[in-house]
């Protein structure tokens, strides 16, 4: 039989707030342990938390985004349970009447194919603390916990069951980090735990209706991760359906010993969390007039400004999925558009050079600091002829080094383009009396020797001879 | 006189609520709450013989709504202050014995 995927997933993204979601610890990433901590995210007796204004906002932001629906009343529920990294001994999370639901996600498959991932909801609620597991000791191993991390906000984001394969979970997550990071609510950095994700996934046969059992995967932070997780919890799946053996309900993880998604050892106790209403927080009513507000602040979505730069600048979609990857990156093409308003140029310069230069630096855009005007320049310096394209990558590498404007690299190393024709034709008069050989194959037809010789030329002046008066004096002298 | 073995939680529930609260109960500490917490629910049980149809649900006891902080950060405990009730520390962290999972 013909099974196929049903996969969804639960993020948990770390918002970009300075203080805790209900105390004014800082949320600052690195701090020596355990020093970002009060009353409050201690879970000392007789503590009352108070919602911070921004995390609601930023909730509101993603819901927006995402097409959800804001509820009009939504309150915080107590999930009860005890662990090391929970010093209260629940979280503080949303049950009953979370901040949004009913919304989406548009995905573009390889191919360019779209598809809409479902969310089913968004809640606000806070991390927990950071325990770090030490095998060795006397007592045979020992866990050590930092509580920074404690009471940070958190939304959770749930989506329908309705990726297919790893590779649509693995694009969602990315498309939803993208959107995050756009909408400047969350760093979205997996190594520092700011986007992490449990995944559920059944089989079916093709075509059925009803979902088969679930196994779940907690807590994965890589998208690697969650694609090579699921790749074998959907194999391991397959074959005990085939052989007839059922799917057990289970939850895994991946073990990087045996390679493998293992179960999870095993509680004591089936999950029961015993939610109840926080009775220390009120409700939160969220008018229109808010929403509204939030509505306006919102930046140009990714997806809105791929299909702009598509129509208004004429470019291929494989372009703008490069150009618009991030948003400062989409804002740096058209800050240089506003200058120099040629968008096929800009765009090949920004993504064969710019970002090569940056790849290989490995050097993300805070390091980078040609601004747009000088990138311009650079362009106009082509245009006057002043250095020719080559030698613009060459004077545009130093300007990502240094930071230095086109005009004064170019003067200060002598980059200007030769464009006195005896100095050009002294060149080609020594690289003709050079390559004696070369010019009488060339003389005997081999006419595809031009080339040859005017790169030739080229090399001699170091690149910088203007390459039409080469091509002109050069026809010249050969006597074309 | 009312009939006690009516309103017994059963013992599983008990141990099972116990594990949940961490809780080692013994086997005569077991059948009292069996019949305490009976108790409590038979209690709570009234509120069923009430014609509530009209009252609306109460989510929370205050009638306030929309009480936030604006984000803005205040100065933690120090480190010594915040591990001072910690029976154990090593190194500004909380050590407790091996959990996993």
């Amino acid at each position: 039989m013909d099974y196929e995927p049903v996969i969804g997933l639960e993020v948990h993204i770390q918002l970009l707030t300075s203080s805790k979601l209900f105390c004014g610890c800082s949320t600052q990433f690195g701090a020596p342990p355990n020093s970002q901590t009060c009353a409050i995210c201690l879970g000392l007796p007789g503590v009352l938390p108070v919602v911070n204004r921004r995390a609601v906002e930023y909730g509101m932001r993603l819901a927006l985004a995402t097409g959800c629906r804001i509820l009009p009343e939504c309150s915080f529920s107590r999930k009860n349970y005890f662990y090391p990294d929970l010093p209260k001994g629940y979280q503080i999370t949303q049950y009953e009447k979370p901040l949004a639901k009913d919304g989406g996600l548009e995905i573009c498959l390889d191919g360019g194919r779209k598809k809409r991932v479902r969310i089913e909801r968004i809640q606000l609620e806070e991390d927990a603390g950071k325990s770090l597991h030490l095998e060795e000791g006397p007592t045979g191993g020992e866990t050590f916990i930092d509580l920074n991390r404690c009471g940070i906000p958190l939304l959770e984001v749930v989506s329908y069951p309705d990726m297919r394969s790893p590779e649509e979970a693995r694009i969602y997550l990315e498309t939803l980090r993208q959107l995050v990071q756009w909408l400047e609510i969350s760093d979205g950095d997996l190594e520092k735990g700011s986007f992490r994700c449990d995944v559920n996934v059944s089989l079916r046969p093709r075509g059925a209706t009803k979902l088969g059992t679930r196994t779940e995967a907690k807590n994965l932070n890589s998208f690697k991760g969650v694609e090579r997780t699921l790749r074998f919890e959907i194999s391991r799946q397959h074959a005990l359906l085939r052989s007839g053996k059922g799917v057990r309900q289970e939850t895994l993880q991946w073990d990087a010993r045996a390679q493998a998604a293992l179960p999870a050892r095993k509680k004591e106790e089936a999950y029961d969390y015993r939610y109840f209403p926080e009775p220390d927080l009120v409700h939160l009513q969220i008018g229109k007039k808010w929403i509204e507000q939030i509505r306006e602040s919102l930046p140009e979505l990714p997806s809105q400004r791929r299909e702009r730069f598509m129509n208004q600048y004429g470019l291929r979609a494989d372009d703008v999925r490069i150009l618009v990857s991030t948003r400062q990156l989409a804002d740096y093409y058209e800050g240089c558009l506003r200058l120099y308003n040629r968008p096929k140029i800009v765009a090949n310069w920004i993504i064969r050079e710019l970002l090569r230069e940056l790849n290989q630096r490995r050097w993300g855009p805070e390091e980078f600091k040609v601004r747009p005007s000088d990138l311009v320049g650079l362009f106009r310096l082509i245009d006057q002829g002043v250095i020719s394209e080559r030698i613009a990558k060459e004077v545009f590498a130093q300007m990502v080094e240094t930071g230095e404007k086109p005009k004064r690299i170019v003067e200060e190393r002598g980059m200007v383009q030769v464009q006195d024709e005896r100095e050009i034709s002294s060149a080609i008069g020594e690289v003709l009396r050079e390559e004696k050989e070369n010019l009488a194959k060339y003389r005997a037809g081999k006419i595809g020797l031009f080339h040859y010789f005017v790169g030739q030329v080229m090399k001699k002046t170091r690149g910088k001879a203007n390459p039409q008066l080469v091509n002109r004096v050069l026809k010249e002298k050969l006597g074309d | 006189m009312v009939n006690l073995e009516k309103m017994r939680v059963p013992i599983e529930e008990v141990e099972h609520i116990a594990r949940l609260a961490k809780l080692q109960l013994t086997e005569q500490e077991k059948e009292r709450y069996s019949v305490q917490l009976g108790q409590i629910l038979e209690y709570m049980e009234q509120l069923s013989k009430l014609n509530l149809k009209d009252v609306p649900p109460t989510s929370h006891i205050l009638p306030l709504k929309n009480v936030f902080r604006e984000d803005v950060v205040k100065e933690s405990l120090p480190q010594e202050e915040a591990l001072r009730n910690a029976p154990q520390k090593e190194g500004g962290y909380f050590k407790v014995p091996k959990a996993l999972g």
